[in-house]
């Protein structure tokens, strides 16, 4: 069943690009797909669209459902559709699906025309940059100059960020929600740790398990495991699951907690349809990602040129990007007489808190969106 | 300047006469930061009157929704938490309106804002004000226009007097370049300390 204010049955979309993409490791894609949905109506002088950047795990489906049996909405489904924080009344909103991703747009499992076999390890290594430069090709080519918006959390963030850094021109507003200007040690930390355990596992096969009919499901397991511990804090994991036993204490090594069902659950599911090789990519893009790096570690000099307005949200239990983190974007706004406004929101849920559906959050959203002026909607 | 201020001041419903002499102290264009910024009505009231580059600093939801709401850049952050987001002299004018009695550690905050801005606007109201002294003769805690509330639910923690103010000046090594003092919206030269209800200061870094 679809709720009134859902965007209805989706289909996605594939664009085709056979120009030639220059990385930034300075490796070449020569053509790439990139897969994404829209919702919502583009208006004629295009001026209201907006385009959400996925974080790890994320994918173009942001909202609504592909057929009326569908189990699951899209990622961000309380954010998006009629009446909602995000209005598609008003807005043309715009999910990709990054490049490097595992759910149709060009990546590790995609087919190597020249091998006509899956990329797998031969997939070139992708930065914030070039998944930045490949979407302003999708905003092109569906004749979008500029954005009215771009809203991201986490790894999404840094998308919007580098989006103002390196084409001011082409987005008027930034949503940039629990995300930070690059990666603490302890997270690069975390990042390393989720792919030793898939690179180490015996079925990784170099990143070319494809050939041999096999997944590393059980490193993805783990990485997907130790990944949830981080976005949840310790309060909100008391609260869900605190001690709980599923049963009584049997003197084994089987899930007899609560918490461990749960994080065995959630690695299981994943393990079932994310692929290892974008997982690694994914969190190897969030490690590089450090817009000061040519700038003496200075994050204002670095926003020198930004001309987009921004809206910089953290959460006071998010410890993995940490309101600390946000305020460091919101200083070099301030350090470039930038507009900005910075929220931190009081939420339990750890770094998760950015895609639940928080009332005073869902406010703060819906009256910065609202306020965004496109002109006619027709 | 404070003549274009007040006849713009007047045709708003809530004529507030702190802020038009606030107006009269803050350069056209200039970048403001206002500290325990409220619902937004001074920057509001800024930006119409003399389109500065404002930013205010609010720790409240419901206040920090309201200023984002109407389009003013806000901050949410606790002063008390310190101001080191904020470099040295980057502000052309740094306001501390009716806020200077609910911080802790104030001091500190003065220092912070003495550093941040070229300008510092610190208004508060008087606790030495006749009708608050009335009040305590009486036996009870003051509760007035700019004192609303009562004692056991307010957010008022240092409450002090014009002298003590100046006092705390001299102590401090800061420079006060301009002080007025209001009662009723209107300019008290006689017995500040006993007639004026909002002590308003323009205050200048030591030396």
């Amino acid at each position: 069943m679809l709720e009134p204010s859902s965007v209805g049955i989706i289909a996605a979309k594939t664009a085709h690009f056979s120009q030639p993409l220059r990385l930034k490791s300075g490796e070449i894609l020569p053509q790439f797909d990139l897969v994404y949905e829209t919702y919502g109506t583009l208006n004629a002088n295009k001026s209201n669209a907006v385009l959400i950047c996925h974080a790890l795990s994320g994918s173009h489906h942001v909202a609504g459902k592909y057929s009326t049996d569908d189990k699951y909405s899209g990622w961000w489904d309380n954010l998006v559709g009629p009446n909602k924080p995000l209005d598609t009344n008003k807005f043309f909103v715009i999910g990709v699906n990054n490049l490097g991703g595992c759910h149709g747009s060009s990546g590790p499992t995609s087919i190597n025309p020249e091998t006509v076999k899956a990329f797998g390890s031969k997939f070139p290594v992708l930065t914030v940059e070039d998944w930045v430069n490949s979407q302003t090709l999708l905003a092109d080519y569906l004749g979008i100059t500029q954005l009215a918006a771009i809203v991201g959390g986490s790894l999404g963030g840094m998308q919007a960020l580098q989006w103002t850094i390196a084409y001011p021109e082409r987005v008027r507003h930034a949503l940039v929600i629990a995300s930070a200007p690059n990666l603490t040690a302890q997270n690069i930390a975390f990042n390393e740790v989720a792919r030793q355990a898939i690179i180490t596992d015996p079925e990784f096969h170099d990143g070319d398990y494809y050939e041999y009919g096999v997944v590393p499901r059980r490193g993805l397991r783990i990485a997907r495991m130790l990944g949830h511990i981080t976005y949840l804090s310790d309060d909100a994991m008391g609260a869900k699951f605190g001690r709980k036993l599923k049963d009584s204490i049997k003197y084994t090594f089987d899930v007899e907690f609560e918490m461990e069902s749960y994080l065995r659950y959630q690695g299981d599911k994943f393990a079932g349809e994310f692929d290892a090789n974008t997982y690694l990519r994914m969190t190897r893009a969030l490690d590089y990602f450090d817009p000061a790096l040519r700038y003496d570690a200075d994050l204002s000099k670095a926003l020198a040129n930004v001309k987009a307005k921004f809206l910089v949200v953290s959460f006071t239990s998010d410890w993995r990007f940490s309101p600390a983190r946000s305020r460091e974007i919101v200083k070099a706004l301030l350090d470039n007489e930038l507009s900005v406004s910075y929220a931190e929101v009081t939420a339990a849920h750890g770094h998760d808190a950015f895609l639940m559906p928080d009332a005073h959050y869902h406010n703060i959203l819906r009256n910065y969106l609202s306020s965004i002026e496109v002109g006619a909607i027709k | 300047m404070i003549q274009n201020n007040v006849k713009n001041a007047n045709s708003m419903t809530n004529f507030r006469h702190d802020f038009a002499i606030i107006a009269g102290w803050v350069p056209f264009g200039a970048k403001v930061l206002d500290l325990g910024c409220g619902d937004g009505a001074l920057l509001h009231y800024l930006s119409g009157s003399l389109e500065v580059r404002g930013y205010g600093v609010e720790k409240d939801d419901k206040n920090w929704l309201t200023c984002m709401s109407q389009g003013i850049n806000v901050i949410q952050m606790d002063l008390e938490a310190g101001l080191s987001g904020f470099e040295a002299q980057s502000f052309d004018v740094v306001i501390l309106s009716q806020t200077l009695q609910a911080v802790h550690n104030t001091e500190g905050i003065v220092r912070e804002m003495l550093r941040i801005g070229r300008e510092v606007i610190v208004t508060f109201p008087n606790f030495g004000y006749w009708r608050h002294r009335s009040q305590l003769i009486f036996g009870h805690m003051p509760v007035s226009k700019n004192l609303p509330y009562q004692w056991y639910d307010t957010p008022n923690v240092h409450l002090c007097t014009i002298n003590d103010f100046d006092e705390f000046c001299v102590n401090c090594s800061i420079t006060v370049k301009q002080r007025l003092v209001l009662t009723d919206n209107k300019p008290v030269t006689f017995m500040p300390n006993l007639m004026g209800s909002l002590a308003m200061y323009r205050l200048r870094a030591p030396k």
